[in-house]
């Protein structure tokens, strides 16, 4: 053994080498994958992630974007843009009845509406396509339920989740075997927190939406929560719009997402900020406020 | 500027019996390391309100799912969380209930280090017992015992020796290559984090310490060079990599390989990544390695040195550990999933289960859930593997069930002829 050789692996290494493993196994296994993508951060991981694992070849799976209409136009711009730059094919679906039907937050309520624009879309998407599996960047840190969620986590033929009834998962071998009409979920970031992806967004350069940086927006603040104005933002009686330095943690629909004040411009800092963070990154995100156990429910129903 | 560290990265699992004081201890990991945010305390401490708490229980920020807050218990495996400047840490919590072996067994599988939780007031206990004997079965290099609600117990420096002298009794046969003993309070904090007042006659490490110095480099196989094949990538008629992971080992540029079960020989033309090729690499890096000469090699496949290969072979004898509620067949057919070959095979012979109580082994003809039995094992293909103890990555498998396709038992692959000096001792039935 020559003496120069240096076996020690830091933690980003070893998350991407197990995030790697994950998705060639999908690809091997399963006959039609997908890989979920939301423009946001831990998506920009995760196809960034499929790139290393296939290169150079190309990407052997279609990014599918659902799409709730109520996005910032910046994270359209940059979805079409990305896949453009690594050569993906991009699928955009959505609901589009309960779209021409008008579903939004402020006359639905945020888990209607995550039932109609979301999930609904999904499960249809996928239907659609006939994926037997897709990929998604949830990460087990984000969110109580999401503790306990598998790599690969079964679904059956209606989409639906079972906590109660997974699959035991050891080592790293993960069981991907579905009849027609079932289909697995898998999380190749399961085991990463949200200070390993900006590390990892800074060591790789892969680029993000501009969202995640701060600048004067134009915002009104809802029960705490510095929701931006933009053309899908319904002005209630007495509201007013205010200019402050904000940025996004993480990104949602334009009317659910909130800002938090924030003075930082470039990823150290972001970095720093986080470290120092006491507050978790969905606490603008007015969709898990809903219950005490909103995310699992919504899990339960197909809700990535 | 924040400056980025390199931490190394520790996985570990956690053993108790209900009540021990699982949930309070990693809360009290979390809580001290300053890992749980303002939102979520507030959370806890609204609960904490309603029920009319004093104080903060921090038991509930590791509580997951609607049915077992119901139920007040932990029902599965959950993965939590947390790093220091040192160190990235995952918890494999998994609870420790009877009826949950498989989920101790999960949650082990991934891990270099178990926490087994003891009760100061209660002592070593058949359940203590049966985590150690997971933990040792489960390949795990540390074990750290935590004898916890030493508050109880007025920190009285003659029980923690007590309990820790009769571990290390009981233990002594077991294959547990380092283990630890750390007095703590979960709740009140004593040796977790901080290392508090009320211990003086103490002076090792505290818990999270011990964690962060333990050297976990030594715990993978250096040394036999294994690349089970996941897939083979060929964008165009010029390249042809096979992508997989290092399972164990180092591998070199220009270093002669054979790849089973065709036994052709070729060299190491490159070891390529995204980033670049490499000149060596080693376990558990994913890469890409390309080969001298055209070989025909497909998934399944393994590459390895020609003067350092696996067994190669349809029959084995293994530990496994049911996990279904069906019982299991010895008639069935089941498919064993081994690193990337999946084939059908079947339980030839089962010798003998452990009776999870007495640690005993049992003449039995079946095995139940949550039950772990000792087997022979005939695949229809050959399977290329390594005895367990030996190479963790290589000496495993999962049972699948071809009519439900769930995952009904983990196996443990035992190739060291059966020593009877080894073996539990019998049960006699009295
Ligand atoms: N006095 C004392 N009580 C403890 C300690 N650790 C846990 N407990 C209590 O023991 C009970 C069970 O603890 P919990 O963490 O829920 O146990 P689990 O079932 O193992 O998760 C709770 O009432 C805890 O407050 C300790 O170090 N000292």
């Amino acid at each position: 053994m020559s003496t120069n050789e240096c076996y020690e692996m830091d933690h980003l290494s070893a998350l991407e080498s197990e995030s790697i493993h994950i998705i060639r196994e999908v690809v091997a296994e399963f006959k039609n994958p997908v890989m979920l993508y939301s423009v946001g951060k831990d998506s920009c991981v995760m196809a960034h992630l499929a790139r290393k694992a296939f290169f150079p070849g190309k990407l052997p799976f279609a990014l599918m974007h659902i799409d709730t209409g109520y996005k910032f136009q910046e994270m359209y711009d940059f979805r079409d843009q990305y896949a453009k730059d690594i050569g993906a094919r991009l699928i955009v679906d959505s609901n589009k009845q309960a779209i021409k039907d008008g579903a939004h937050p402020s006359k639905l309520g945020t888990d209607k509406c995550c039932g109609l624009l979301k999930t609904q879309a999904l499960l249809d998407g996928l239907e659609k396509g006939g994926y037997d599996a897709a990929f998604g960047g949830a990460r087990r840190d984000e969110e109580k339920s999401r503790a306990k969620e598998r790599i690969f986590s079964f679904r059956d033929d209606f989409g639906q989740w079972d906590p109660k009834n997974q699959r035991p998962e050891l080592w790293h071998l993960y069981n991907g075997r579905v009849n027609d009409g079932e289909s697995i979920r898998v999380f190749p970031l399961s085991n990463w927190t949200e200070v390993d992806i900006w590390q990892y967004i800074r060591k790789e350069r892969i680029p993000v939406v501009s969202m995640y940086f701060a600048k004067k927006r134009d915002v009104v603040e809802r029960k705490g929560v510095l929701i931006p104005v933009d053309k899908n933002t319904h002005l209630e009686e007495g509201e007013e719009v205010r200019e402050v330095e904000c940025r996004f943690r993480s990104l949602g629909c334009s009317p659910c997402t909130g800002a938090v004040p924030s003075e930082v411009r470039n990823i150290d800092d972001l970095i720093e900020e986080l470290q120092q963070a006491r507050n978790s990154e969905r606490e603008n995100r007015v969709i898990d406020m809903g219950s005490d156990s909103s995310m699992e429910d919504k899990k339960k129903e197909g809700y990535f | 500027m924040s400056s980025y560290k390199e931490l190394e990265l520790l996985r570990f699992s956690t053993a108790v019996s209900v009540d021990d004081g699982k949930s309070t201890l990693i809360g009290r990991l979390l809580y001290d390391t300053k890992t749980i945010f303002e939102d979520q305390i507030k959370s806890v401490q609204e609960t904490c309100d309603r029920k009319g708490l004093q104080e903060l229980d921090l038991a509930l920020f590791t509580d997951g799912l609607a049915a077992e807050r119901e139920q007040g218990i932990t029902i599965d495996v959950a993965y939590r969380y947390f790093s220091t400047p040192k160190r990235k840490f995952i918890i494999a919590d998994t609870p420790g209930h009877e009826q949950y072996t498989r989920n101790m067994v999960t949650g082990a599988s991934t891990s270099n280090l178990a926490i087994i939780l003891i009760d100061a007031r209660k002592g070593v206990l058949i359940q203590s017992k049966r985590h150690a004997f997971i933990s040792s079965l489960l390949g795990i290099p540390h074990v750290v015992v935590a004898i916890n609600k030493m508050d109880l117990v007025d920190y009285d420096e003659d029980i923690y020796n007590s309990i820790r002298n009769d571990f290390v009794d009981f233990s002594s046969k077991m294959n547990i290559p380092d283990l630890s003993f750390i007095p703590v309070s979960a709740l009140k904090g004593d040796n977790v984090v901080d290392r508090g007042e009320n211990m003086p006659w103490y002076d090792g490490y505290t818990l999270l310490s011990y964690l962060e110095n333990i050297n976990i480099g030594a715990d993978r196989n250096l040394i036999d060079f294994r690349f089970p094949v996941q897939s083979v990538i060929r964008p165009n008629q010029d390249y042809r990599g096979y992508a997989g992971v290092v399972e164990s080992g180092v591998v070199r540029k220009g270093e002669e390989i054979v790849v089973l079960p065709s036994g052709i020989k070729s060299t190491i033309k490159a070891i390529d990544t995204f980033d670049g090729e490499l000149d060596y690499a080693f376990a558990p890096q994913s890469v890409t390695l390309l080969l001298e000469d055209e070989v025909d090699i497909s998934r399944g496949d393994t590459i390895v040195r020609p003067n350092n290969i696996p067994a190669v072979g349809r029959d084995f004898e293994a530990m496994i550990c049911w996990m279904s509620e069906d019982p299991f067949d010895v008639n069935k057919k089941y498919i064993f999933k081994h690193t990337t070959q999946s084939f059908k095979g079947k339980v030839n012979e089962l010798y003998y289960r452990i009776d999870m109580n007495t640690l005993h082994r049992q003449k039995t003809s079946a095995l139940m859930l949550n039950e772990m039995g000792r087997v022979s094992v005939r695949t229809q293909k050959p399977l290329f593997y390594d005895s367990y103890d030996r190479n963790r990555a290589t000496g495993h498998f999962i049972m699948i069930d071809e009519m439900n396709n769930n995952t009904v038992a983990a196996g443990m692959i035992m190739t060291k002829p059966t020593d009877i000096s080894e073996l539990p001792p019998e049960d006699t039935g009295v």
